[in-house]
């Protein structure tokens, strides 16, 4: 049996780490490390001994990490995942999802890649969730403006609930806008006129 | 109707000498030649090599060295690069630990900076550490293939050193090193301003030399663009050359100064107080606590022939990988590395004529190259 590859995965982010680390459980990998942080890095590596090492591209430490696999003699010579070039695809997905493998030299590429695509794929995801967490932020914020500018029209009009949002989207649609668009055009002015 | 402009994407990394890059694009200087600049900020050089060579990046502001090694498959993602216009000259400057300083002054360091003194002390400090038993000095520079990495092994092995063997050397990010000398894990480091004059400020480190007087208006980063880029876009590389030399002429005058340190520092820039970015700006550097020093062409930007790459340049950086054992010598090699520091392009975007070409390179030591 051969046994299995031993992951070190180095992000400041410890979501997005643990994320990867799960993903790569799940895939039946056992030897998954988490590094978050620089300090004493090479001491770590060194006793880690990883086959594959991966690092987010926000991480400001490629460049020293990158001088260690040169010159280090007590590290195994990890080299970039990307020296293969005609695998031009996974090098852009990578760099596109925002992060960067290495690979100690003469690992066959079947085993890695599933990897690397884990990593991608993890990646994607998290940046997926983010975008869907600001969204939420920003529909919630969205609601509340409606809520404000249906109160507005409730206490100055004597409308009901109903009433008032029936009346922003009527406005809306004879203008041809959207009904938050409306909504804070109506708060904005309110509050000038209170003034 | 308006003409619509061409947009560039560049990766920048947060330093001094970005600043042309930047001028170009908050000062019109872009939009002047059609071009919609747009930057993007990097975390490493590392990122910048990536982005570029999957084509995120149109263009980067990139250390001299970088599209050599890139040209001639010296780092991974290498792909063929070209450098057709320098972004800065000069901008390093050599820092110690105070307390190194305090045994380079005993040994007769000068405090103006000269780089053959301050070197010769060094080699004394060193000396006298060697025969203590004490540990090896440890420097920083940003990046193996970088100007910072040649100048200070040049320096060191100008005063006699082996820079692999009398000291060691190590990549740290430039961010990164004032702190780490503050905290005693680097005893010197060869880094771009604003990060020799914080550690000056902080009083944890001490300038001894400097890019200017080791090699006087030396290149310190050029545009790079992909070889396949430039080729498929030579009308917006030429107009982008006339852009960036229009924003270099107005970065480098004296009346907008603190204009440019303005921009420099605000928060999706440098995110540095201005006045950590004005001293290499005004060429009025703090070297030590209580030593200042006018250094006119301390970091120089200017428009015209002065930005125009030459393959002397080119092949000085060669030089150096060669001799430190990053590269084989090989006509093919020095053929390939003459075509990426040629000034060519530049030269014909701005339509200057009979500019010359074979200035020969001086360093402080006399050795000429």
């Amino acid at each position: 049996m051969i046994r299995g590859l031993s992951i070190l995965v180095i992000d400041d982010n410890k979501i997005r780490a643990s994320i990867i680390e799960q993903g790569l459980r799940d895939a039946g990998h056992d030897r998954v490390i988490l590094v978050h942080q620089m300090d004493g890095l090479v001491r770590q590596i060194a006793e880690i001994n990883p086959d594959v090492i991966v690092i987010d591209l926000e991480n400001p430490n490629r460049d020293q990490l990158e001088h260690m696999f040169q010159v280090s003699r007590a590290v195994r010579r990890p080299i970039a995942m990307f020296v293969d070039k005609s695998d031009s695809h996974s090098i852009e997905a990578a760099v596109d999802a925002g992060v960067s493998a290495y690979v100690v030299d003469g690992l066959k590429r079947e085993r890695v890649k599933p990897i690397l695509d884990m990593a991608i794929s993890r990646f994607r995801a998290f940046s997926k969730l983010n975008e869907e967490l600001e969204e939420a932020r920003s529909e919630l914020a969205d609601r509340k403006t409606i809520d404000r500018a249906k109160g507005i029209l409730m206490k100055s009009k004597g409308l009901s609930e109903q009433e008032a949002y029936d009346l922003l989207r009527r406005s809306a649609m004879n203008q041809s806008r959207k009904i938050i668009e409306v909504a804070r055009s109506l708060v904005i002015a309110s509050g000038l006129l209170e003034d | 109707m308006e003409k619509s402009l061409t947009p560039v994407i560049a990766g920048f990394i947060p330093l001094l000498d970005s600043a042309v890059l930047v001028a170009a694009a908050e000062m019109g200087f872009a939009e002047q030649e059609g071009i919609a600049l747009k930057l993007v900020r990097e975390t490493s050089w590392a990122n910048i090599r990536d982005r570029i060579a999957v084509g995120h990046f149109d263009v980067a502001h990139m250390l001299a060295p970088m599209p050599i090694a890139a040209s001639l498959n010296l780092t991974s993602l290498a792909v063929p690069m070209l450098a057709p216009m320098l972004l800065g000259l000069g901008g390093n400057a050599i820092t110690v630990s105070t307390s190194l300083w305090e045994d380079m002054a005993a040994a007769g360091a000068d405090t103006g900076g000269d780089p053959g003194s301050t070197g010769k002390a060094l080699a004394a400090v060193i000396a006298s550490r060697r025969a203590k038993s004490a540990p090896l000095l440890h420097f920083g520079v940003v990046h193996p293939f970088s100007g910072h990495a040649y100048e200070l092994r040049y320096w060191i092995a100008a005063a006699g050193l082996d820079p692999d063997t009398d000291v060691e050397i190590t990549v740290l990010a430039p961010q990164i090193m004032a702190d780490a000398l503050a905290t005693g894990q680097l005893d010197g480091y060869c880094v771009g301003e604003p990060w020799n004059t914080a550690a000056v400020a902080a009083g944890t480190g001490r300038i001894v030399t400097y890019k200017q007087a080791i090699w006087p208006d030396s290149p310190e980063k050029v545009l790079g663009v992909t070889r396949k880029w430039a080729e498929a876009n030579p009308l917006t590389l030429a107009a982008l050359l006339r852009a960036l030399s229009g924003a270099a002429d107005w970065c480098a005058s004296t009346e907008n100064v603190e204009k440019l340190a303005g921009l420099l520092s605000s928060a999706d820039m440098l995110g540095c107080p201005a006045e950590v970015c004005l001293p290499a700006l005004e060429g009025s550097m703090r070297l030590g606590r209580n030593t200042m020093k006018q250094v006119p062409d301390f970091l120089t930007f200017s428009g015209g022939a002065k930005m125009a790459p030459m393959p002397a340049h080119g092949k000085w950086f060669h030089e150096q990988m060669v001799r430190w054992g990053q590269a084989e010598r090989s006509e093919e090699a020095s053929a390939a590395v003459a075509g990426i520091f040629s000034p060519d392009i530049y030269l014909s975007a701005l339509g200057l004529e009979n500019v010359p070409r074979d200035t020969p390179i001086r360093m402080f030591d006399g050795r000429e190259f």
